[in-house]
């Protein structure tokens, strides 16, 4: 399914909160209202026509210049054909689906000053790790996560280094963190 | 579609109370496993949550490896992050500096010769062999078995002497950068790879006859760690896991990149006990159909490099100048497939030559968050199997 027909459908049921759709970029996405990004997730999940079981990648933003932080969900529809009837079916909430193989891109825009998101890791399973990895990296805090926790920063350290304001620490621990390089060079 | 639910975890819990009879009081007991464990593959830590010999639950701790590569890819020019690519996936150095190559390439609008991407896809796939011997290895010594791991290293030991001939190094190659590969073929090296791929396959079946079909390894393997098709699709697995549990999804054939809509290929997915040779007690998505899939993907690796041989055209292997790229004000999200799983790079321009965001998506990352759900559950010395048949490499989860 192209991604236009996706924005429509998603127009359709959810009107006004698909604030934005860049159709024409090079990976076509739609910018949708933080508010309503758990129904949204729900539908482009189940809905028969999208069936997007398959969240591949979350990619947190710092867009600096708007004051905004924002997450990019990388979604696709995997058919899973299953390969005989003895397979096992588990119980994650994703169903399998036919040969839809479609890809989108879903971008959810918070302020720097709140930034706070509803989580979808009840939705997609592999949400848990990539949002714990926005938490860590940008700051991004998902609502309702189970765990937000730091995953792969220690748990003490301050501030979010894929910031583009971040500042990095001259010592951990008392262990030097920095060279004299980085404090004559800021921006590396 | 009509499907059997079976039940996703053997119901070992039952067994055990019957066992005790209630008048034996357990207690449970935090086991810290890691960082530094041979089973881990790298500085894992999973701290389990045991009954006895049952574990109820298991966290995997990562972040020890991490070196926080997106930051200083939002710092260098894009050629000068595919060193640094290397090192994430550092079995799969190849394959990392073809995806962060492509990202590049279709951000900009580069057009890649004809030759580059016939050396770059033999390159691909003479990795994937080199980083599932690995995995077949390790996997050998996990489950205790010590020969397939030196059987494997000695023909790996060839491949890396290829990619020496061709780049000059052995582990982190940056050899394919944006444009195409940063050097020509040497000379007669086709030939030398047809008498290695010659001298390859028929070690395939060796490496059957010696642990695949053992009856050891089959019981230390066989229904152990069963994931789910729709768990697998659920948690974003890839690659051989994700057709471990019988999920008939490569990107080399589903969504083709670059020139592999050129060759043919099967992709081996997981089959049911009884099927074409499978032991009986195989279960789709245990361990050793995760396993098994890595060991037929190597014999289809070479069927593509033997086509790709064949196929090869003469001409440049490079698009013109790599450095000061200007990089437009718009954004890519690329994946490949890896041999762990999809490996993906998101990456944003924003006129300067800096890339404005970088963002790698490790499969390794995605398919160890199921640790906990598949572990729980099991035996204890049932982890090392689950966590050797997902074939990770931490340098790519914790990046």
């Amino acid at each position: 399914m192209a991604p236009e027909e996706v924005c429509d459908i998603l127009k359709e049921r959810f009107g006004a909160a698909v604030l934005d759709a860049k159709l024409d970029a090079r990976r076509p996405y739609v910018v949708v209202d933080v508010a309503r990004w758990h129904d949204i997730a729900l539908f482009l999940r189940d809905d028969e026509r999208l069936q997007f079981n398959m969240l591949e990648c979350l990619s947190a933003l710092d867009l600096l210049e708007d004051n905004k932080l924002a997450a990019v969900y990388d979604m696709f529809s995997v058919p899973v054909v299953i390969a005989s009837a003895s397979t096992v079916v588990g119980g994650s909430g994703c169903k399998s689906t036919p040969l839809l193989r479609h890809h989108m891109a879903v971008r959810v825009e918070v302020d720097r000053d709140k930034p706070r998101i509803p989580t979808v890791s009840d939705v997609w399973p592999a949400a848990d790790w990539h949002e714990r990895e926005a938490f860590d990296m940008m700051g991004i805090v998902f609502d309702n996560h189970p765990d937000m926790t730091r995953i792969l920063c220690p748990d003490d350290w301050e501030g979010y280094p894929l910031r583009k304001d971040y500042e990095f620490p001259l010592e951990y621990h008392g262990i030097p963190a920095t060279t004299e390089h980085t404090l004559t060079n800021p921006k590396h | 579609m009509a499907t059997t639910v079976i039940e996703t975890r053997p119901d070992v819990l039952i067994d055990f109370d019957k066992e005790s009879q209630g008048d034996v009081r357990t207690e449970e007991m935090l086991i810290n496993m890691g960082p530094q464990h041979p089973a881990t593959h790298g500085v894992l830590r999973v701290v389990l949550r045991t009954d006895g010999e049952l574990i109820l639950e298991s966290v995997p701790h990562i972040g020890y490896l991490h070196r926080c590569a997106e930051k200083i890819g939002e710092n260098l020019q894009p050629y000068q992050f595919i060193p640094y690519t290397d090192r994430m996936d550092y079995l799969a150095g190849m394959n990392n500096n073809q995806a962060y190559a492509i990202a590049i390439e279709q951000l900009v609008g580069i057009e890649v010769p004809e030759r580059a991407l016939y050396i770059r896809m033999i390159f691909a796939e003479l990795n994937r062999i080199a980083s599932h011997l690995v995995a077949f290895g390790t996997y050998g010594l996990d489950m205790g078995a010590f020969t397939p791991f030196l059987y494997s290293f000695r023909e790996r030991e060839m491949i890396l002497d290829l990619f020496e001939s061709a780049c000059g190094a052995r582990l982190t190659y940056s050899y394919i950068n944006v444009g195409g590969v940063h050097d020509d073929l040497p000379d007669k090296f086709l030939d030398v790879l047809l008498e290695y791929l010659d001298y390859f396959e028929p070690k395939v079946a060796e490496y059957n006859q010696l642990l695949s079909y053992n009856h050891i390894f089959v019981k230390r393997t066989a229904n152990v760690g069963v994931i789910s098709a729709a768990d697998a699709v659920g948690w974003a697995l890839t690659g051989p896991v994700l057709r471990g549990s019988g999920v008939n999804w490569d990107l080399r054939k589903s969504t083709p990149y670059e020139i592999y809509d050129r060759f043919e290929f099967d992709v081996p997915v997981g089959l049911p006990g009884g099927s074409e040779g499978v032991p009986q007690s195989v279960v789709v998505g245990d361990c050793w159909c995760r396993y098994m899939v890595r060991v037929l993907e190597m014999l289809q690796s070479c069927r593509i490099i033997r086509q790709a041989i064949k196929q090869m055209p003469d001409g440049p292997h490079l698009a013109g100048k790599l450095k000061n790229l200007k990089l437009p004000d718009d954004e890519i999200y690329v994946e490949i497939e890896n041999p762990r799983g999809q490996l993906g790079f998101y990456v944003r321009g924003d006129g300067s030559t800096i890339p404005a965001r970088v963002k790698a998506r490790g499969p390794s990352f995605c398919n160890i968050s199921i640790l906990n759900h598949v572990g729980s559950g099991c035996l204890l010395a049932d982890i090392p199997a689950i966590v050797g048949s997902i074939d990770i490499v931490m340098g790519e989860v914790d990046r």
